[in-house]
């Protein structure tokens, strides 16, 4: 019998076909990454099927490979298996969609066969979406099953698991519907595949699906028919989707010796991998005298209880409401606790409150009453709407009032919650410098929880298992979607779920020091390093610390509750007679509704989510800037980004000229931020007339994605295949967008290169773009620097483009050159104009550094604005970084615009009044670079460094965090020196 | 004990007494070229060790020391080093590194000054770091490029070329395991040995060797029966270095196909061509121009010489000369992007599918800047212009994992099989039948070019 066996990285699937070559049989079931075992055991099961002991058998499956080749059976590569059971199956295929577990693919038939896998980067998938049911606390059926019910989809960023949470996260503690973050997750996997894998090609004629989510998620089928614009003759969904790649090897199988069934499932059962190929680490603890030793060290580092029926008097409450846990703490005045709690927030952190408080009132009975109350965490905002607290502070603050309370002397603060890390040095009592996960690297408490979850365990139980784990397995320090495969390599090769849970945990910590701190040793963190948040009450996660510092750390007894001990430690400074927090009366008729809207105040078209709660509070979430939100415009703050965007934006298209020669399109992207002043006046000075590509938005970049062959790419130059779409949608088919590896020359640095993306992204549209062919694109090399060379060059390239007099390119040139110095001028004499401003309005100034490109609203997600909204005046690097002469860095200065950034960083450093923040677009390589040099200068100038990475990500609670800790820092900072 | 100097911006420079004392360091890209340009170094007078620890501690150092965003080469090479140094082998305060810079718009540039960086973090900033290079960048009053060492490195980069290229298209045919990396030992010895003599430098004595080379690795035995061949191009460090692509030749080999992969003459004769294409495009100094395009010819005249003697044995394919290569890329790329790999990367894809080598391993270091361009972003358009390629671009990093990247590339070789089969069945079924003799041609490609 031909028998086809995948085992993907979650399932294993089970085939068998009768003599027609039809399924006989087929199975499908999870293995919980016991491949082997579950193998024998599916096989087992099919024994009916194989009267007289023949098969014929082929492995498949990415976690098939290891069992194949060590059990010695044919294997055949998925993907492959896949195109040869479509071509039977259904001969005029255009197109197979098939996601896996962790795997997604796109075959395309028509026009050359072309397969395409997810990359390394790509977390769009079957385990994409159980991590989000796990944060969502429901079922993966519960989630298709509510996604159907939507009314609305949010975007969430498709690109991977990681940023998809941050954007998940907010929208449930916004209280956003259930419903509507189901389908809006499924449309991310949709768009993932359109964007991500497809690269270039469309996905369009007759579409199969296939692969376990495609066939037990009908909302994942509904976005996917939806988005591709399939009829159902063009939308196939195979009633063995599940188990058609086993089909597929089944198939293959035809062309295999026979074998007999018993052999075969002996040599799986023997399959034992002996290659032991995985690079193991020394235990976390040498025996169980050794752990007891431990953990009695860490049980001295405790907070008093006091039982609240002993205790009358004023008691203060502060909550934490986090990203994936809520926590409550309710203390006394000499800060001894009366109550606390923790638990997962069920994606529901005001329901969580309402019933504490409903908990802790009867408690305080007539004898204790709250005398103030505080909030922090992502939810602050939406509970202080909500229950009326007192204040609301940033959980920097919280934790860092928290943890002095425990050790005065702390100088060093390590906080690992279930979506955050947290960082912060302490000199002299007050903050010095702050670091927060990026976006990228959250491998934190949730992605220990996932993990425990997915391998069939609870995360205190998977934590107790590292304890004694004799061999941890080293899965490297990078972010959860390569830890993914890192786990599924290590499971390949043997190693037991106790050396999964240790390595797990060492990885945790790893990327904390190494990724987050970037310290190299312990003695650059400090002497008393208190470590804090729910993932530090994992013994093997603060092992796993003391070990790779190699020092002792202090954890609190409620490391898991810093957070909210803090706020209520706040709460008490606040000298508040009676807390304004809702009284027990009105918590029985509380009630919470929440409703979507979208902001119509400019472009940006916030997703809006309007809570509101009994009494008549509102609390609108989901905003950039305070406009929509129904109050009074205050007057508005200067900011430099929006000067400059504006004025570019603003450029009459025929300029000085009569547009006569005909239209140009400009892309408006990259470095045409900077250089469109001089394009501008070159072109219309010789009666072109310019169009400049729409503003950037969402659309624009829809518009474009599925012509990104780069997925690691930086987001704005993602954007650039939009704007080339929207330039040709508006009939514009002469677009200008010259290649230019070297940059103007401004005397910063030792030379003046673009970045590689900026320089020749050009060629890369002109190769993937395919309606560029029936345009003219036009992308000449220039070098700018060169003025002389340049308007000899380009005399000769227009002469022969358009038959422009060689005369007037020059004399273009030389308007342009004139036109470009005018523009700088001007940015450096509104720089001096907003610095004037502030210091007479005893504003603070935020000189936010970039790149030219990052005034665009898309790309910089409304950051200037949310800087203003906070009462500081924003400049950008280019308006100060003239005003310090060129010193030598610890890099190679040899970036125009980075060079800028050294030079900013620099002068900030003799401002007392302005700090310095680097936006940094994810991928962007170069910035690896200029961002770790930006640090020193700044802080051996004694400044503080923050660094916010953008991507297409929309949510800005975590800029926020930031921003707000910035500030808080600074201040603290200013009040320790006055 | 040597003082430690420094220049004027605080660059520990690398001193004559140093030179005497300590061992220099060079890290590992390609085993065979960097031994024979070991031995260039040591005629100079210097003490010189080729580090080839490539255990997981090398890629800790790395995520140690290093931004965990630069790219994965300059981690493994910074790794490399400290692990070195830390490893205990030898005395810190007697050793000093040596790294190649080549400049340009690429991160590659800074690496040097990553290396530096990453050197004071971890307590060594004592150790002096050497940079190679052209441009006469961070000199040192210790380490100086005579004219004549120069020369030496180009012989040493073509003699390896030279036994590189053939012994990977001896490899996967010897009949006798072992044969081919035997004969890769005998011959850098034998060139170590001759350079030692100051041998082997002289334009005959080149010729003769090149012919030497080729005559003796022609007499390998081999059984040629026909495989999947796989070019393997990418950026220059995670193409070549078995630590940086998870020793892709050899899972290549394991698979049962042979692995193609360009030589390092071509990319360093595009490094020069950059600088005349410079002054062609933007305008600049004639007179630098003259004097690359002199060097460029001179090396390109002596590749010409390893051709010609490849050329003589019908079983080796022989690359084509870089004028050839560079004619490619005419409508992918301008000659302007040079970045990186530049447009080098695109040509050597196309050249290799010229020359009937279909499928290709498109290796960078994850999120490596140039590639983005050169390599994922040409992939579209190549396919377009050549529907039978078999392109499948990789990434590597410290994360990622070889079962991810097998996959992928088991993906490619499943098709490259296929299509392997479905030639020969049409070649069978072809009235004309091919004679026997005629197979051995048709397997070492185009080689009467």
């Amino acid at each position: 019998m031909l028998t086809g066996i995948d085992v993907g990285s979650t399932t294993v699937k089970v085939v068998v076909l009768d003599d027609e070559k039809n399924i006989a049989y087929k199975s499908y079931q999870r293995h919980y990454s016991k491949v082997r075992e579950k193998t024998v055991e599916m096989l087992r099961a099919a024994a009916d099927m194989f009267p007289d002991g023949d098969m014929q058998v082929a492995i498949t499956g990415s976690a098939g490979l290891g069992v194949a080749k060590a059990a010695g059976i044919d294997f055949v590569q998925e993907v492959f298996a896949c195109a040869g059971a479509v071509e039977k199956e259904y001969p005029d295929a255009d197109a197979v969609v098939e996601l896996g577990g962790e795997d997604a693919k796109i075959i395309f038939f028509k026009g050359g066969l072309e397969e395409r896998m997810n990359g390394s980067c790509a977390g769009g998938t079957g385990a994409f979406i159980d991590q989000m049911a796990t944060l969502m606390n429901i079922s993966v059926d519960e989630l298709d099953a509510l996604s159907l019910k939507h009314e609305k989809i949010y975007s969430i960023a498709s690109r991977c698991g990681v940023f998809a949470k941050t954007d998940v996260q907010p929208l449930l503690n916004q209280g956003a519907r259930k419903e509507d973050i189901s389908a809006s997750i499924l449309q991310a996997v949709v768009d993932q595949t359109v964007s991500g894998l497809a690269q270039g090609r469309k996905i369009e004629g007759k579409v199969v699906f296939l692969g376990g989510p495609l066939f037990f998620l009908q909302g994942l089928r509904q976005r996917f028919v939806e988005t591709l614009k399939l009829d159902e003759e063009h939308a196939i969904f195979p009633k063995n989707a599940d188990c058609f790649v086993g089909y597929g090897a089944a198939l293959y199988a035809e062309k295999l010796p026979v074998k007999k069934y018993d052999e075969v499932l002996k040599a799986i059962e023997n399959a034992v991998d002996d290659t032991h190929a995985s690079v193991t680490m020394d235990p976390l603890f040498k025996d169980e005298a050794e752990y007891k030793a431990f953990a009695a060290r860490h049980a001295k580092a405790d907070a008093p209880y006091l039982d609240p029926d002993s205790y009358d008097g004023p008691a203060y409450l502060g909550i934490d409401a986090g990203s994936t846990t809520t926590k409550l703490c309710l203390i006394t005045p000499d800060g001894r606790m009366l109550y606390s709690y923790y638990a997962s927030n069920n994606g529901n952190p005001v329901q969580v409150v309402l019933e504490q408080l409903k908990v802790i009132y009867p408690l305080m009975g007539d004898h204790i009453y709250i005398a103030g109350s505080a909030v922090t965490g992502y939810g602050e905002d939406l509970i202080k709407n909500a229950f009326n607290t007192d204040a609301g502070l940033v959980e920097t603050v919280a934790h860092l009032t928290a943890a002095q309370h425990f050790n005065p002397n702390v100088d060093f603060i390590l906080d690992i919650g279930g979506q955050d890390m947290k960082c912060f040095k302490i000199r002299n009592g007050a903050v010095d410098s702050i670091m927060l996960n990026e976006a990228c690297s959250s491998g934190c408490g949730s992605f220990l929880e996932t993990f425990a979850k997915a391998l069939g365990y609870s995360i205190a139980d998977f934590a107790k298992l590292g304890l004694m784990a004799r061999h941890p397995v080293d899965l490297g320090s990078r972010c959860t979607v390569f830890m993914n495969s890192s786990v599924k390599q290590a499971q390949k090769e043997g190693a037991s779920v106790e050396d999964i849970s240790a390595g797990l945990s060492i990885s945790v910590v790893k990327n904390a020091i190494y990724k987050v701190i970037r310290a190299p040793s312990a003695k650059d963190l400090g002497e008393h390093i208190v470590v804090q948040g729910g993932t530090f009450l994992n013994d093997a996660v603060l092992r796993s610390f003391e070990l790779e510092l190699g020092r002792n750390v202090t954890r609190p007894v409620i490391a898991g509750l810093m957070g909210a001990f803090g706020a209520a430690l706040y709460a008490k400074d606040l000298g508040l007679q009676k807390s304004s927090i809702l009284p027990a009366a009105e918590l029985e008729h509380f009630t919470h509704t929440a409703k979507p809207a979208v902001c119509k105040g400019c472009t940006n078209r916030c997703n809006l989510t309007i809570n509101t709660f009994s009494g008549g509070r509102r609390f609108i979430s989901g905003n950039r800037c305070e406009k929509g939100l129904g109050k009074q415009k205050t007057q508005e703050l200067p900011d430099m980004y929006k000067f400059k965007y504006e004025y570019l934006r603003g450029l009459p298209s025929k300029g000085k000229g009569d547009g006569s020669r005909g239209k140009i399109g400009l892309p408006m992207g990259l470095n045409m931020y900077e250089n469109l002043p001089f394009w501008h006046a070159f072109f219309t000075s010789m009666n072109f007339e310019v169009i400049q590509s729409p503003p950037s938005n969402r659309q624009i970049y829809i518009k474009g994605q599925y012509t990104i062959p780069s997925d690691t790419v930086c987001y704005p130059a993602k954007l650039m295949h939009g704007h080339i779409e929207a330039l040709l949608d508006q009939g514009v088919d002469t677009i200008f967008y010259p290649c230019l590896p070297y940059n103007f020359n401004e005397g910063m640095g030792d030379n003046h290169y673009n970045c590689p993306v900026v320089a020749y992204y050009p060629e890369l549209l002109s190769a993937n773009v395919e309606r560029l062919k029936g345009a003219r694109f036009l992308m000449p090399y220039f070098g700018l620097d060169r003025p002389a060379d340049f308007k000899k060059k380009a005399a000769g390239y227009f002469a022969s483009e358009f038959g422009i007099s060689k005369g007037e390119v020059k004399a273009a040139a030389e308007i342009a050159y004139k036109a470009y110095d005018e523009y700088k001028e001007m940015i450096r004499k509104e720089g001096s104009r907003i610095i004037e401003y502030a210091r007479a309005n005893g504003r603070q100034i935020i000189v936010l550094a970039g790149r030219p490109y990052h005034i665009d609203p898309e790309i910089n997600h409304g950051i200037d604005s949310l800087l203003t909204s906070f009462g500081l005046c924003v400049i950008t690097e280019d308006a100060v970084s003239h005003l310090v002469p060129k010193a030598p860095v610890h890099v190679l200065n040899q970036w125009t615009y980075h060079s800028r950034l050294y030079n900013a960083a620099r002068y900030v450093t003799g401002q007392p009044d302005m700090q310095l923040i680097q936006l940094v677009s994810f991928g962007c390589g170069i910035d690896a670079i200029t961002g770790d040099e930006v640090r020193e200068i700044l802080e051996t100038g004694g400044k503080l460094y923050t660094q916010i990475k953008i991507d297409e990500i929309y949510n800005l609670g975590a800029v926020k965090i930031r921003i707000r800790s910035l500030m808080a820092a600074s201040e603290k900072k200013a009040a320790a020196k006055a | 004990m040597a003082e430690l100097v420094y220049d004027k911006n605080g660059r520990l420079l690398f001193t004559e007494e140093m030179k005497k004392e300590y061992t220099i360091l060079m890290p590992d890209m390609l085993p065979v070229h960097f031994s024979i340009m070991k031995k260039c170094l040591e005629l100079e007078g210097y003490k010189v060790e080729r580090l080839t620890n490539n255990q997981r501690s090398v890629v800790n150092a790395g995520l140690k020391y290093v931004h965990n965003d630069t790219c994965y080469p300059a981690l493994l090479v910074i790794g490399q080093f400290i692990d070195a140094i830390e490893s205990g082998k030898y005395d810190p305060h007697k050793v000093a590194l040596i790294i190649t810079q080549t400049g340009g718009g690429c991160r590659a540039s800074n690496y040097i000054h990553l290396l530096r960086k990453a050197l004071k973090k971890a307590g060594l900033e004592f150790v002096p770091v050497i940079s190679l290079n052209l441009s006469g960048l961070d000199k040192n009053p210790g380490f100086k490029l005579s004219l004549k060492f120069l020369l030496r490195m180009v012989f040493a980069m073509i003699y390896g070329d030279a036994i590189v290229q053939m012994a990977n298209q001896c490899r996967p045919y010897e009949t006798e395991p072992g044969s081919t990396d035997r004969m890769i030992e005998k011959w850098v010895d034998e060139l170590v040995d001759q350079f030692k003599n100051s041998k082997g430098t002289g334009a005959k004595a080149f010729r003769q060797n090149l012919q030497r080379i080729a005559d003796d690795f022609d007499s390998i035995p081999v059984q040629l029966t026909p495989k999947v061949r796989v070019g393997v191009v990418g950026e220059i460090y995670i193409k070549y270095s078995p630590l940086g692509n998870n020793n892709l030749e050899d899972f290549l080999l394991s698979e049962g196909c042979e692995p193609v992969v360009p030589g390092l003459t071509d990319f360093i004769i595009f490094k020069i061509n950059n600088r005349v294409v410079d002054v062609e495009t933007y305008g600049g100094n004639p007179f630098k121009r003259l004097v690359c395009a002199l060097g460029q010819k001179y090396i390109e005249n002596r590749q010409a010489e390893l051709r010609a003697a490849m050329a003589t044995k019908p079983r080796f394919r022989v690359p084509e000369p870089f004028s050839e290569i560079k004619k490619k890329v005419k409508g992918y790329l301008g000659y302007g992007n040079k970045m990186g790999e530049g447009w080098l990367l695109t040509a050597e894809m196309l050249e290799l599918i010229d020359d009937g080598i279909k499928n290709i391993v498109c290796t960078q270091p994850f999120g490596c800047l140039p590639n983005h361009i050169a390599g994922k972003g040409m992939i579209r358009a190549i396919k377009n212009r050549h529907p039978d390629s078999n392109i499948v671009a990789i990434d590597y990093d410290p994360g990622a994992t070889k079962i991810n990247q097998e996959n992928r590339i088991k993906l490619m070789l499943a098709n490259a099989r296929m299509a392997m089969e479905r030639e020969e069945k049409e070649k069978q079924a072809a009235p004309a039948d091919v004679p026997a003799g005629d197979r051995e041609a048709a397997l070492a490609g185009s080689s009467e070019k």
